[in-house]
């Protein structure tokens, strides 16, 4: 491998570390974008057999073709900009959303090594940059000087401040049993323990000592990215499509990419901080990014079947459940974890 | 100091739960219902005027475009108000044809109402389960009267024609194989009979699903349980009629109060709610599907075993038999005069109402002993329910204002007229 990149090291001289930190970028947000494209094929089929229909099967063999042409659809789009928008941050508003669900990715370790940058403060950068994420729902809503899109972003506002200190507490459990902020380590953390040496490695991963704190993150990370039943942000009944009302082409699509992003971003984080990342969950089988795609798809299945199921929430209980519900027990099990881990029965010695 | 004005939102035409055409102003103190202010009209096709114009069975059609998911309860009324003012006689098999179509417009009524209702709290699963078994209530009106919506099949005097002995088949095409339409035409063998006798039997089933998705899912009960509660007193001072009345708690049902067709000889209960509120108006309607359906086996199993005319046998009314007509000149002349002139209705006015899906829907027709009425008034029940949306909204959030239109059940067609 060295040796067959040496003459494009020389080729580059000195810009060569950022050509191929771009490189490894295009590598990841390529496959996802493709991810996220098929992540909507599959949310409409999935739901369609749950309603007992087909979903798309027109483009393409089976419809397998249905993103492709979607995407070509909202690229030939006309961008409209409404006139009483202002239109500066009319524009920054889709960009300030997908940008922060892609720089994300930079820390999601795909297997033991794999990752664009190992850095310590990973879960801390995570948090960090998905904060930003409010900015660009709020700023579209702003922007585009109209009701609907505006309260849809107040909605966002609240509804996502909120949710992401019960995320947050939910974190401070996972790097206090880790003891790491690198998302890696957390991963490697997983793979030990009294189960792990009897073979049954599925059973130390962090999601059975902080179960809880796995309902609580999974459940906070539905309602962070506003998908269904805390879809109150779009929900189309309600405010018809929120902060995207006055979105057409592109500038729409970029909120929808965003949004299938953030999904996935938020099942492989599951999958990495509570269920073992890429660890086989038994030890006769080999450890492997398969298992990591495994568990993600698992959860984006949970997204999409809650989607199926479940009634939307009204804006009041969401803030309540937040607030007098998650927030309480994340608080509690941050202590009970704390209190554990210094006792004699602790098992993470 | 800025002034602090309240936020008004236009809500609708254009809106994915306006259900049609409402229009709906709302002033708003952040989340909250202020004032809620329904303006309507944008459906409005004047039927009632339109009516005068036209022969009275040519006012029929126009009936089913009214409330158009419930068609035949409205043909219903029409007819029965003409039929009131000719003193005309149905025979029993029509009465119980009537009551069987009546009841399965009004599970279809339901399950369109449910459905959306639930669509609109963010349950959209329930309303593609609903609507597939729309689909065979559907086939039921295409096999009897030629249209999946506007049957146009009641007529002054009884209906249009005898229940068929055969279901429409599909076919094998393009997109469906000989095994799937096998299966598709599986349980459409036999007669319409047999085919809404397969349906009954199935439907509770279907109810018991729906259920298991609603009745105790916690978010379906909070943003149900509370939420757009009528008293007694206001229900009945509104004008509400229907299940937005019984949810408040008054047994009042037509169907039981003032009989009419054959609802007293068949067997059903009338549910009534306790806090008329959303979920207890829902829970009202699932029962009264559960109760159509009772009422539908009893008239299969009646119509199975009593065959016999299904329209009057006065030709001034109702037209003669076909063969009939061929060789007979007395009824070739009632032939043309009926399609030609229509019938003469004596001078006289009536008020017919019936126990429509949604509540009383009222004809009030005036005739001067014409060919045509004189005047036409219809009382849409969605009318006098949408007309206090102000009252029961004010103090809720938006998402409730979505939830009081759902448990409403407004259709344009009719309150629009």
């Amino acid at each position: 491998m060295e040796a067959l990149l040496e003459p494009v090291v020389q080729l580059f001289g000195p810009a060569w570390p950022a050509v191929w930190t771009l490189t490894k970028i295009v590598a990841i947000i390529a496959p996802l974008m493709l991810c996220v494209a098929y992540l909507t094929l599959a949310e409409r089929k999935v739901i369609g057999y749950m309603q007992v229909r087909i979903g798309p099967n027109r483009v393409g063999p089976k419809g397998l073709l249905q993103p492709i042409a979607d995407g070509m659809k909202l690229l030939f789009k006309e961008i409209i900009v409404p006139s009483g928008a202002s239109k500066g941050l009319f524009i920054l508003g889709p960009i300030l959303a997908i940008a922060p669900s892609l720089a994300a990715w930079a820390v999601v370790p795909f297997g033991d090594g794999m990752v664009l940058a190992d850095v310590n403060a990973g879960l801390l950068f995570l948090l960090a940059i998905t904060s930003v994420e409010v900015y660009g729902v709020i700023i579209a809503g702003w922007a585009s000087n109209s009701k609907y899109p505006f309260l849809g972003s107040m909605r966002a506002a609240a509804q996502m401040v909120s949710y992401e200190v019960a995320m947050g507490f939910a974190l401070i459990c996972v790097l206090l049993i880790s003891a790491s902020l690198n998302l890696t380590d957390i991963v490697r953390s997983q793979g030990q323990g009294q189960f792990h040496d009897m073979g049954l490695s599925f059973l130390s991963w962090n999601w059975i000592p902080l179960f809880p704190m796995f309902i609580v993150f999974l459940i906070s990370g539905i309602a962070e990215t506003n998908r269904a039943p805390f879809d109150v942000v779009e929900g189309e009944s309600e405010v018809v499509a929120g902060h995207m009302v006055e979105y057409s082409g592109m500038a729409f699509a970029l909120f929808f990419l965003a949004e299938y992003a953030n999904m996935i971003l938020v099942s492989i984080l599951t999958s990495v901080l509570f269920v073992g990342g890429w660890l086989s969950p038994v030890s006769f089988l080999p450890d492997g990014f398969f298992w990591l795609a495994l568990k993600t798809a698992f959860f984006l299945f949970v997204f999409l079947w809650a989607r199926a199921t479940f009634p939307r929430f009204r804006y009041d209980h969401i803030m309540r459940l937040g607030w007098k519900v998650f927030i309480p027990i994340t608080l509690v099990w941050v202590i009970v974890v704390a209190v554990w881990m210094m006792s004699p029965l602790s098992i993470w010695k | 100091m800025a002034e602090i004005r309240n936020y008004t939102i236009n809500f609708g035409p254009q809106h994915p739960s306006a259900h049609g055409v409402l229009r709906l102003v709302l002033e708003l103190d952040g989340e909250v219902v202020v004032r809620a202010d329904p303006h309507i009209g944008l459906l409005h096709r004047g039927t009632e005027k339109l009516a005068e114009t036209r022969t009275w069975v040519q006012s029929v059609p126009y009936m089913d475009r009214l409330d158009y998911v419930s068609m035949m309860c409205n043909e219903h009324a029409y007819c029965m108000a003409i039929e009131r003012l000719l003193g005309l006689e149905v025979p029993i098999r029509a009465q119980y044809i009537r009551v069987m179509f009546d009841e399965i417009t009004r599970i279809l009524n339901h399950l369109l109402g449910i459905g959306t209702h639930a669509l609109d709290i963010g349950a959209m699963t329930m309303v593609l389960y609903t609507f597939r078994e729309r689909e065979d209530l559907m086939d039921a009106y295409e096999a009897v009267s030629g249209a999946r919506m506007h049957a146009a099949y009641y007529r002054p005097g009884g209906v249009y024609r005898d229940l068929p002995d055969r279901m429409p088949q599909y076919a094998v095409n393009k997109f469906k194989n000989a095994n799937t339409v096998r299966e598709l035409n599986e349980n459409r063998q036999g007669s319409l009979l047999d085919f809404l006798e397969d349906f009954t039997q199935r439907f509770g089933g279907y109810c018991d699903d729906y259920e298991t998705l609603l009745t105790d899912n916690r978010i379906w009960k909070q943003r149900t349980v509370g939420i757009g509660v009528v008293t007694p007193e206001q229900a009945k001072a509104w004008g509400f009629t229907g299940p937005m009345l019984r949810g408040s708690g008054v047994a009042w049902d037509l169907r039981k109060k003032q009989p009419y067709e054959v609802y007293d000889r068949v067997d059903f209960d009338i549910p009534i709610g306790k806090n008329g509120d959303c979920y207890d108006r829902y829970l009202c309607r699932m029962e009264e599907m559960r109760q159509s359906n009772r009422i539908v086996k009893q008239c299969i199993d009646w119509l199975r075993k009593n065959p016999g005319p299904v329209i009057a046998d006065n030709y001034k009314v109702a037209p003669p038999p076909r063969e009939r007509m061929k060789g007979n000149m007395e009824e070739l002349i009632h032939h043309f005069k009926l399609f030609t002139e229509g019938m003469h209705v004596p001078s006289g006015e009536v008020y017919a109402a019936i126990e429509h899906p949604k509540g009383e829907f009222g004809v009030y027709a005036v005739s001067d002993g014409a060919n045509k009425p004189y005047r036409l008034k219809l009382r849409a029940p969605g009318f006098a329910h949408l007309a206090a949306m102000d009252e029961i909204a004010r103090g809720h959030m938006i998402a409730d204002v979505v939830a009081i239109i759902g448990t409403m059940d407004v259709v344009f067609g009719e309150i629009d007229r």
